[in-house]
């Protein structure tokens, strides 16, 4: 288990490398950016500019330069926000964007495992319908649209929950952000679940169980969630990156202070260094929490570890 | 002809016979055809589809009002059947069924064209991962697992951000970025093709693989390459309409439904034909197609239900 550990994170090291390789580069070599205003500036100016941000060395030494500010944590300066550095803006908003996306995913993922556990053993049952048929809404309904649409109902007209912002503390403004990021990933898991659990429902060794006389409780706690997990686990990862991209849609809806909120603007504005910035460390939590999902799945499947 | 016996006469009868009374063979495709049409929702769905985007494509010839056309006599209008704003206008004047026909017709057309895109590269990789097999095949593989843990999101992001915001580009990335499961289902296919006799006698009389990859794997193919492209329609409509409903999409005077409903939303409370006009085109839009690649899912592999 720890050879395998170990084996993993080295595989995830050159990703991290290759995507931090490729984005900087693209972004660099991309025509136009943050100082293409309404109105354009004087050449000496612009030569300025160009010398304070080190944009004037060759790529390659700037290149460099860039990954040796990352080992430090060093992200470069926001082109745009001029009084803020890059780590500056990821230290405010990241531990936001990590609270509502962890609270999220394990809401999520929890009330997907039941749902869809529920569904498979009720299969064919109103139970079963009813379920089936809630798991569709959150996926053919945007979640820019649901959000919109559960501000409007529980913020303004039923005036339950507040509608966006938030401070340190306030938890009342995170629960519709967390409702709307963890539906569509509880669907897709309550989806996978019910599918994979209805086929180990079907296999000879529950049949053994319910035959030596277990309960229905017991065959599923001791013998069925277990294996029937293993299908949604390998979904978790791709999930996340699902998870992330709700995240910029919900972080913009609710105006909550996460880096969702900064890429956006600065994808918006041209502003490379902070779009840099928050990618890779988008791409970097995104690894780590892979490797988790990967330990787990290892935990489950001895196939996969032994391999 | 006709011997002294009547021998022939009677066997010919009896030929003719067999061939009327033969059992019709019916292929595949007319196997899952008769599935899909027993399927009623994904049959309703299909006519609902149709009905949209004729709708969008044709409906704007029919309709008062241009998408762009300014109506200097009413801004904020709820419907007006009298002055042909079928479903009011909005901020600016503009009629808004011209414009939720307009958003669905982008909407379609990302849709379309990235779907090709992805069919394309989906394919081409997976089937040249498949064939050949063994190294090559976990090199490619791996970066297509990889590229599945990133968010592809950031990167259709990023590529909007450096080349502009013209649709075309839109249609090409989300496509570029879509292809992923597309290619592990081809490749999964392809394993299982490549062991057939015909592949064999194919290599046997010389064909170079990538003539055997395009002229005998891939028309294999269109079963589950059909079945995953209607189910990546839906995935890129909502791609498009949430980079729309950032700012990223689609840019005025067009609009696309994501941007329409990025416009109402705001709003919503006082001027609600903003945004229900394109949220229920939207959503019945996205509600039909996944009805459909069900149904299709289901006709065409009947082992999954």
């Amino acid at each position: 288990m720890l050879g395998y550990a170990f084996k993993r994170v080295l595989s995830a090291i050159p990703i991290v490398l290759i995507t931090i390789t490729a984005c900087f580069f693209i972004l660099r070599l991309a025509p136009g950016g943050p100082f293409d205003g309404e109105r354009a500036l004087p050449p000496d100016m612009i030569r300025n500019l160009r010398a304070y941000y080190h944009l004037d060395e060759p790529i390659f030494i700037q290149y460099l330069n860039y990954l040796g500010g990352v080992m430090h944590g060093d992200f470069g300066p926001s082109m745009v926000m001029k009084d803020f550095s890059v780590s500056r803006l990821l230290s405010i908003g990241l531990p936001f964007t990590l609270m509502l996306g962890f609270t999220a995913f394990i809401v999520g993922t929890a009330a997907g495992l039941i749902a869809g556990a529920l569904a498979a053993v009720n299969q064919n049952k109103t139970p079963d319908y009813v379920l089936v048929f809630l798991v569709l809404i959150p996926l053919i309904i945007p979640n820019f649209l649901m959000a919109n649409l559960v501000q409007l109902a529980f913020g303004v007209y039923l005036g339950w929950l507040p509608v966006g912002g938030y401070q340190p503390g306030a938890w009342t403004h995170l629960v519709l952000p967390v409702i709307i990021l963890a539906m569509p990933h509880g669907a897709r898991v309550a989806r996978l679940m019910r599918g994979s659990m209805i086929e180990v429902l079907g296999t000879n060794y529950i049949r053994t169980a319910r035959s030596k006389g277990l309960g229905t409780r017991l065959i599923l706690a001791r013998h069925a969630i277990k294996p029937a997990m293993i299908p949604v686990v390998s979904y978790l990862g791709p999930g996340l990156s699902y998870l992330l991209t709700g995240s910029l849609v919900v972080e913009q809806v609710f105006t909550l202070p996460g880096i969702g909120k900064y890429f956006i603007t600065a994808a918006l504005n041209r502003d490379y260094g902070v779009v840099l910035g928050t990618t890779v460390i988008y791409i970097f939590i995104i690894l780590v929490l892979n490797l988790i999902v990967d330990m787990i799945y290892a935990w489950l499947d001895p196939k996969v570890r032994l391999r | 002809m006709a011997g002294i016996t009547g021998k022939d006469a009677v066997l010919s009868g009896y030929a003719e016979q067999l061939v009327a009374e033969a059992p019709k063979g019916r292929s595949l495709t007319q196997d899952a055809l008769r599935r899909l049409m027993a399927n009623k929702a994904a049959l309703v769905s299909i006519f609902v589809i149709i009905a949209i985007v004729v709708l969008a494509f044709f409906g704007p010839y029919f309709v008062p009002w241009a998408y762009d056309k300014i109506d200097y006599t009413g801004f904020r209008k709820p419907p007006d059947f009298a002055k042909g704003h079928y479903f009011g206008t909005d901020q600016n004047g503009r009629d808004m069924l011209a414009r939720t026909l307009q958003g669905t017709q982008m909407s379609l057309i990302v849709a379309a064209v990235a779907t090709c895109v992805s069919v394309l590269i989906g394919v081409v990789y997976g089937a040249i991962a498949g064939y050949f097999g063994g190294r090559i095949d976990a090199v490619m593989m791996r970066f297509v697992d990889i590229m599945y843990a990133l968010p592809y999101i950031l990167f259709v992001i990023i590529l909007v951000v450096i080349f502009g915001r013209s649709p075309v580009l839109l249609f090409v990335g989300i496509g570029c970025l879509e292809w992923l499961t597309m290619a592990r289902i081809v490749r999964g296919q392809t394993l299982s093709i490549k062991q057939r006799e015909f592949i064999e006698a194919a290599r046997a009389g010389g064909g170079r693989p990538f003539a055997i990859i395009f002229r005998h794997i891939v028309p294999n193919l269109t079963g589950p390459v059909v079945i995953y492209a209607t189910l990546t329609i839906p995935e890129i409509i909502i791609t498009e309409s949430f980079l729309s409903y950032l700012g990223l999409g689609v840019q005025e005077p067009q609009t696309s439904l994501g941007a329409l409903i990025s416009a109402g939303a705001p709003v919503v409370e006082a001027l609600p034909w903003l945004l229900i006009f394109p949220a229920v085109f939207l959503v019945l839009m996205l509600l039909c197609l996944s009805y459909i690649g069900d149904g299709l899912r289901d006709a065409l592999d009947p082992k999954d239900r």
